[in-house]
């Protein structure tokens, strides 16, 4: 091969530190599953597993709704309800974050740099975390869930809002300046009709998102469908769990659907 | 009128913008800023209004120093003095008549234009504007479905209805075809003519200023190098404007001529 | 052409109308009312978060300072933590690659697979992973492996759907140069599908790592492992200074593999 030609196409090098990188990964995966306990299933998982289906498949239709409340319908209202709640405050309150936090907006690097720091800082924090300390101040109850997606969806919303910002086009700012408007003038025709869409586009995914944590929120005792289920799961009601988780997978994608439909008309 | 007295600009990076210019430009002219890209042209443009702000010198207009001018005496006189981009800095997802609209803002309390209740005169005055553009039937329309063309002349509307006393034009041509470019040099050649407006416009196709301009100012490195009407700028004092020979790209052609 | 319009032919030329305010107006109206509905239904009340404050702020105080001495206690549960984030996303992405070979429309023959193969994708996506790991708890019991099953199934979900998504945004050339080779299926994938979509295939991975960790974080609460388990055992005893230390090294450990991982992803694409 190499006999009669005089150039020699070499196979290029490659990063001779690939394979320590292998090694470490292989290492990686070794320390986590032998820290596992694989073992001490219990013996009645497969006749438990065997019940969840069957009761998935025979729900507790009566559970749907009952007269004396407690049912899956105002379960389900109400994780609504939490959600529809917790992202509107937070829709409002991360305005004036994402502002602060858009590079374009602020004179200075390290004003918005603090921004998006303290915005990751809130996404940092499980909403369920947070849950725990809003009960300990509102009591328990769907209040509690509220304020605590409200408050762990800014960290979110403000940073897709700073984002959007930060895509805008100071174009027209610059022409209504020019026209002799004020700050809040030029704000509200120049920057305003830009973001918007965007704005709402990224709400209603949060939304989407604030509807599932608030199926969960109920586990700890912040209102909402969680709790019947966590219930029903521990007195192995399994034709209700059947009925609830039904019900969640029904709520949950009608709203993805709606959201969707109207998230494409935005764009 | 506006006035210019030795004014000079010094970027924060140190570079030249502006060297020492003194100008006077009068009611009713239609003068065209031509130079290099870089000799100035848009600094200079951008010093009037005061969109940028100058290092040295004092610039008047109607008498009224707008270098010294704050908050709402400085909006007071920006409102007279209308603007045209190059990129036209519409809002492109907002209508043609809230674009235009837009031009209103500087006459009302900001409460009002919040709230968006503009007086039934400015819509009219709106339409007027679009109507002098030839383009009042897409007032409905979104900005962005409009053609290039349709949107500086949506930009010129703005102005009109600003009600300006001054148009300063930045590169208002230079993102349009041959065609397109003709019917707005000549909307603003209309307007100036018929409204009497003061009209400033950087151009960089020498042709065009020669055939709409009625004096010609030339800029290079930051210095007035000419300044006479189109009668006097021939083809060899375009040359020492542009430090060297003209350029065919800097001809738009026979479309003017047409 | 200059002449302006008698103000005859204006309106013929102007649209008529401007669009409705109507649809503006119902829309608003239908937001108010469904946060008004919202705030009944779940007895949202000012006063009550006012009045509720003081309790907040002395639960705060109670957690400052932070008893570091018990970290040592916890370095245990967030080891197991990120074993199960680690797991739990290895076999999820193991998993997705399937799935998401399944639901892509430019790969698959027929809209009889990939629609149904979407629908079944979509319905895993709507529950929640703790309420997975709640009821994995349920069916094997205690510990962290329903909890690994829980983040496992969740990250089939999130990793298929974004990967089908660029798999359906690849560029064609390649493959029908490999179909006028003569390539099978397989051959086609591989030699056409994956070069072009394995970088971003790896970034998700990694996205659904880090999403992972702060969900095994709290899977504890449902009893499914990981250092989420001693939420209850120190809020149950009113140690809210030992629950700081459990949030402050979440957090820490959290922005470190965000940290890590998002440089990887950056060098990745």
């Amino acid at each position: 091969m190499m006999k009669n030609g005089t150039t020699v196409i070499r196979k290029p090098r490659k990063n001779p530190y690939r394979w320590l990188i292998y090694i470490a990964l292989v290492l990686l995966y070794v320390w986590a599953f032998s820290g596992v306990p694989f073992t001490g299933f219990k013996e009645t998982a497969g006749q438990i597993m065997r019940s969840i289906v069957a009761g998935i498949f025979s729900p507790d239709w009566n559970y749907v709704y009952l007269p004396e409340g407690e049912d899956l319908l105002r379960g389900l209202m109400d994780t609504l309800a939490i959600s529809i709640l917790g992202t509107v405050i937070s829709a409002v309150i991360c305005i004036p974050f994402a502002f602060w936090a858009a590079r374009n907006i602020s004179r200075f690097r390290f004003i918005s740099g603090s921004g998006k720091m303290v915005l990751s800082f809130i996404r940092t924090f499980p909403e369920i975390i947070m849950a725990l300390l809003f009960i300990k101040a509102v009591g328990p109850g769907s209040f509690a869930g509220v304020l605590a997606l409200g408050l762990n969806s800014i960290g979110m919303l403000g940073k897709l809002y700073a984002d959007e910002v930060e895509a805008i086009d100071p174009g027209p700012s610059e022409a209504l300046m020019a026209s002799g408007a004020n700050r809040l003038q030029q704000l509200w025709y120049a920057v305003v009709p830009q973001v918007l869409p965007g704005f709402l586009n990224y709400t209603l995914y949060r939304f989407e998102i604030n509807v599932r944590s608030a199926t969960i929120l109920g586990v700890i005792g912040a209102g909402g469908i969680g709790t019947p289920l966590i219930f029903a799961l521990s007195t192995r009601n399994w034709p209700r769990v059947g009925i609830i988780l039904l019900g969640i997978i029904v709520m949950i994608t009608i709203i993805d659907l709606i959201s969707g439909y109207i998230r494409k008309k935005l764009v | 009128m506006i006035e210019l007295h030795n004014v000079s600009k010094v970027y924060p990076n140190n570079t030249k913008g502006l060297n020492n210019i003194n100008l006077r430009f009068d009611k009713g002219e239609f003068v065209a800023v031509v130079g290099l890209s870089g000799a100035g042209k848009s600094t200079l443009l951008r010093s009037i209004n005061r969109l940028h702000d100058i290092s040295e010198g004092e610039i008047l207009i109607e008498g009224k120093s707008i270098t010294a001018a704050k908050g709402k005496a400085l909006r007071l006189i920006r409102r007279d003095i209308g603007m045209i981009f190059q990129s036209f800095n519409l809002v492109k997802r907002s209508s043609v008549l809230r674009n235009v609209l837009a031009g209103r803002v500087g006459y009302h309390s900001t409460l009002r234009t919040l709230l968006g209740r503009f007086p039934k005169s400015d819509i009219e005055l709106a339409f007027e504007a679009l109507e002098r553009v030839n383009i009042s039937e897409k007032a409905y329309t979104r900005a962005d479905q409009l053609s290039g063309g349709q949107q500086q002349r949506v930009a010129i509307a703005r102005v009109l209805a600003q009600e300006a006393k001054i148009i300063l034009a930045d590169e208002p041509v230079a993102s349009l075809d041959p065609l397109t470019t003709k019917q707005v040099m000549d909307d603003l050649k209309r307007i100036n003519s018929e409204l009497g407006i003061t009209m400033i416009v950087n151009l960089h196709f020498i042709d065009l200023a020669r055939e709409y301009a009625t004096r010609i100012v030339g800029l290079r490195a930051g210095e007035v190098v000419f300044d006479g009407p189109v009668s006097e700028a021939t083809d060899e004092r375009f040359a020492e404007i542009y430090g060297r020979p003209i350029q065919q790209d800097e001809l738009l052609g026979e479309v003017t001529t047409a | 052409m200059k002449t302006p319009l008698p103000t005859s032919a204006k309106s013929a030329i102007h649209p008529s109308k401007p669009p409705t305010r109507m649809k503006h107006g119902l829309t608003a109206v239908i937001i108010l009312v469904l946060i008004w509905a919202s705030a009944v239904q779940t007895e949202a009340s000012f006063s009550k978060l006012v009045i509720g404050l003081p309790n907040m702020l002395d639960l705060l105080r109670d957690m400052f300072p932070p008893r570091w001495s018990y970290f040592k206690n916890i370095t245990n549960g967030m080891l197991e933590t990120i074993r199960m984030a680690l797991i739990g996303t290895t076999i999820g992405g193991l998993l997705a690659i399937p799935v998401a070979v399944l639901c892509a429309g430019n790969l698959m023959p027929s809209r009889w697979i990939y629609f149904p193969a979407r629908f079944v994708l979509n319905l895993v996506r709507t529950i929640p992973d703790l309420l997975l790991a709640a009821l994995f708890v349920a069916v094997f019991g205690l510990g962290p492996v329903p909890g690994i099953l829980a983040l496992a199934v969740f990250s089939v979900g999130l990793i298929a759907k974004l990967t089908y998504e660029s798999l359906e945004t690849i560029d064609k050339g390649p493959l029908e140069a490999m179909r006028s080779v003569g390539a099978t299926g397989t051959q086609l994938i591989i030699f056409g599908v994956v070069p072009q979509v394995a970088a971003q295939f790896t970034s998700y991975v990694l996205y659904c790592f880090e999403i992972n960790v702060r969900a095994a974080a709290i899977l504890g609460l449902v009893g499914a492992g990981g250092i989420g388990l001693y939420y209850e055992a120190t809020l149950g005893f009113l140690e809210y200074d030992k629950t700081s230390v459990i949030i402050l090294f979440t957090l820490a450990i959290v922005l470190v593999i965000d940290y890590v991982s998002m440089k990887l992803r950056e060098k990745l694409l």
